[in-house]
């Protein structure tokens, strides 16, 4: 018989919780009347609260040890925690900015909340995996919930076909992945990271077929990433998606990307650095220049920020090809101030948004600073940072990548990386120039509910002082790579 | 001798699988294709009882050939597709594709040949007892070494269910119902009305 220790569960309490409360929203929200929704918003608000009390809670204030519990399949350490806490966070203000706009356009549902729970554990499963098997299951649970929440709106035939190609792209994707891991499977035996970084660092695996198993696994991720080439589906979800969605999928799963890039690439197939590293160059460099060139030719804010993402993405592969320790710790801060940043910019277009009217072109941003001096402000700072202009967080993101990269001698992809940065900020000084010197063409009051404009101006208000506490934020980073077996 | 028998029957079902899977993508006709579909997991859930795992080629019939089959073959025949269309599509990417599947075959023959899975490499596992349960087997791995990753599964499955709750159902207030409490505690009062009509005599008169 198989050795089973229950005391491991205790581990796995954060899940767990995440999984019964889902549950217990899905079966309550049946009971909830229409016009009460509001309670299954403020379950779910509970739901994301309790479980990031229960990981703090795991950790006694003290560092919490690498324990790899269930035979293998879940890992538990500080890199984990970290982004399980950030993906938290971020899906917390996906939910305060979406109610308004969700109620308004009848997409007020429980389902939308169940669902996003659903992709919340998909991305813990991925952020704390251990093997292949995991990995792979987190993936499907995300990408699943993910596929309906785009779909969400069924009347709309937009929705549906971004949906559709959403699904298609996004199975051929996980096929890509399965083929990879079985062929590393084939050439290693085991599905598990710690062994099967063993096994390669002792040579004892067949390097074509590894190689070959790493094409297909590197194809699989970039697909999830949406790097180029493989970055087709983002600008069409990103706008046939309800606003809303676009928030969701935008902002968390990115931060579950960084940590599955890492404990796929370092973690388990670590010993091929020089094989993948050459792989996330190519993908890097391209997404960097067809990102940031592409978006200056958009006219929807929805489409601009989705080539922006392409861009953003570019950099995080930048710090995880470095293969350094700070390289991870600049990419790891980089995918949780660049999910900080999507979702407030996102949260504007929410803002922008009313009953019957989408704000979707950016005309609709002209003169918003005569019509609110303050969210035009708010929008100002989102666009700076992901610009990376000084004083906001953006810049810090990007420094610490650029560092990365050349402490390891690839001074030209730096330089690379700076000049289609320099390029990218023509299209997002141009939505500033709209609501600061454009005339206003709609006069429409902004008046966001108490809790969306308390949150939207924290989230604001981040740009600024996370640039203060940068420092600690990428010691956390740091503490927390620190962890992966290099 | 008795290495014989297995060997002809693995090329035999090797043979069905692999000539009905071409035929899968070659045949016109999408109903055909199902159902050599249908054919090539037939075939490979006969090699992998020679493999003795027993219960995934059961379960292969069970679950692929009798149900997700079964609504294939649904689909397809519900489905009015345009061939002509998809054949003119088909025409205009084959360059592109073919180029790609061949450089991709190539590398694919390179990789999985065989001198990379040698018989030294990957030894025959030695024959199961006579007693031996795959099912059980099976089981215990499940709830002890794989019970993360199975309850994991588990949880894709209910999200699945509610995205296609979520996405076909639909709540009309116009569609008629039976609900049969109703139907039972029904009186006659509910149902009958007896009206008194006034029998009109000067209608009678002309009559």
């Amino acid at each position: 018989m198989m050795e089973f220790n229950t005391s491991e569960l205790t581990l796995l309490i954060p899940e767990m919780l995440l999984l019964t409360m889902a549950c217990v929203v899905l079966v309550a929200d049946l009971f909830i009347p229409e016009q009460r929704r509001g309670i299954t918003y403020l379950l779910s608000i509970a739901t994301l609260v309790f479980t990031a009390i229960a990981i703090l809670r795991l950790h006694d204030g003290s560092a919490i040890a690498t324990t790899v519990i269930m035979n293998g399949a879940f890992v538990r350490d500080q890199l984990g925690d970290v982004l399980k806490l950030c993906i938290l966070g971020v899906t917390g203000i996906v939910f305060v900015y979406s109610k308004a706009y969700l109620r308004e356009r009848n997409l007020f549902k429980g389902e939308f909340y169940v669902l996003c729970l659903f992709a919340v554990l998909g991305m813990m499963v991925i952020v704390s995996s251990a093997n292949m098997l995991s990995v792979y299951l987190g993936i499907e649970l995300l990408a699943l919930s993910s596929y309906t929440l785009v779909a969400l709106n069924r009347d709309s035939g937009v929705a549906s076909e971004s949906a559709m190609k959403y699904f298609v792209l996004g199975a051929m994707a996980s096929g890509m992945l399965l083929y990879g891991i079985s062929m590393i499977y084939g050439a290693t035996g085991t599905i598990d990271f710690q062994t099967m970084s063993e096994v390669i660092a002792a040579g004892g695996a067949n390097g074509m077929i590894l190689s070959f198993g790493l094409v297909f696994v590197v194809i699989g991720l970039a697909f999830k990433f949406g790097a180029v080439p493989f970055h087709m589906w983002l600008p069409d979800v990103y706008e046939g998606a309800p606003t809303a969605v676009t928030l969701f999928i935008s902002s968390a799963p990115k931060l579950a990307a960084v940590a599955m890039a890492l404990r796929l690439l370092d973690f388990g197939l670590g010993g091929l650095f020089e094989h993948w590293q050459q792989m996330l160059i190519i993908m890097a460099v391209l997404s960097l220049m067809l990102g940031n060139v592409v978006a200056i030719a958009q006219t929807n804010i929805k489409r601009m920020l989705a080539y922006s993402t392409i861009a953003h993405v570019g950099f995080m592969l930048l710090g995880i090809l470095s293969g350094s320790e700070t390289g991870y710790a600049a990419a790891m801060f980089y995918a949780i101030t660049y999910a900080i940043m999507s979702a407030g910019a996102f949260g504007v277009v929410i803002l922008l948004s009313r009953a019957g009217f989408e704000a979707e072109t950016l005309d609709d941003f002209a003169g918003l600073n005569r019509r609110n001096p303050w969210y035009a402000f708010v929008m100002l700072s989102m666009m700076a940072s992901l610009a990376g202009i000084p004083p906001f967080v953006g810049f810090f993101a990007k420094l610490q990548i650029i560092n990365a990269v050349v402490d390891v001698n690839l001074t030209w992809l730096a330089i690379v990386a700076v000049i289609f940065s320099v390029i990218g900020v023509f299209y997002y000084l141009r939505i500033i120039k709209l609501m600061y010197m454009d005339e206003p063409t709609d006069e429409h009051p902004i008046s966001p509910r108490v809790d969306m404009a308390a949150v939207l101006s924290i989230n604001g208000a981040l740009q600024l002082l996370l640039s203060i506490f940068a420092g600690p934020l990428i010691a956390v980073c740091v503490i927390a790579v620190s962890g992966i077996p290099g | 001798m008795e290495q014989l028998i297995p060997q002809i029957v693995f090329y035999t079902f090797s043979l069905a699988m692999v000539l009905s899977a071409i035929a899968v993508i070659t045949v016109r006709n999408p109903v055909y294709a199902a159902l050599f579909l249908i054919l090539a997991f037939v075939t490979c859930a006969c090699i992998w009882m020679l493999l003795e795992a027993e219960f995934l080629a059961i379960t292969l019939v069970l679950v692929y050939v009798g149900a997700v089959m079964v609504l294939f073959l649904f689909v397809v025949m519900m489905l009015d597709i345009n061939m002509d269309l998809v054949q003119q599509r088909f025409a205009r990417y084959l360059p592109v594709s073919l180029l790609v599947a061949v450089i991709m075959l190539i590398e694919m023959l390179m990789v999985v040949a065989a001198k990379n899975f040698t018989v030294e490499l990957f030894p025959m596992p030695a024959p199961h007892p006579l007693g031996y349960s795959n099912t059980e087997a099976l089981g215990e791995l499940l709830y002890t070494k794989y019970l993360f990753a199975f309850e994991v599964a588990a949880v894709i499955l209910v999200v699945a269910i509610i995205a296609a709750i979520t996405l076909t159902l639909r709540k009309r207030p116009n569609t008629r119902h039976q609900d049969p409490s109703k139907q039972v505690q029904v009186k006659k009062e509910d149902r009958l009305r007896v009206v008194k009509v006034e029998t009109d005599t000067e209608y009678g008169k002309h009559t």
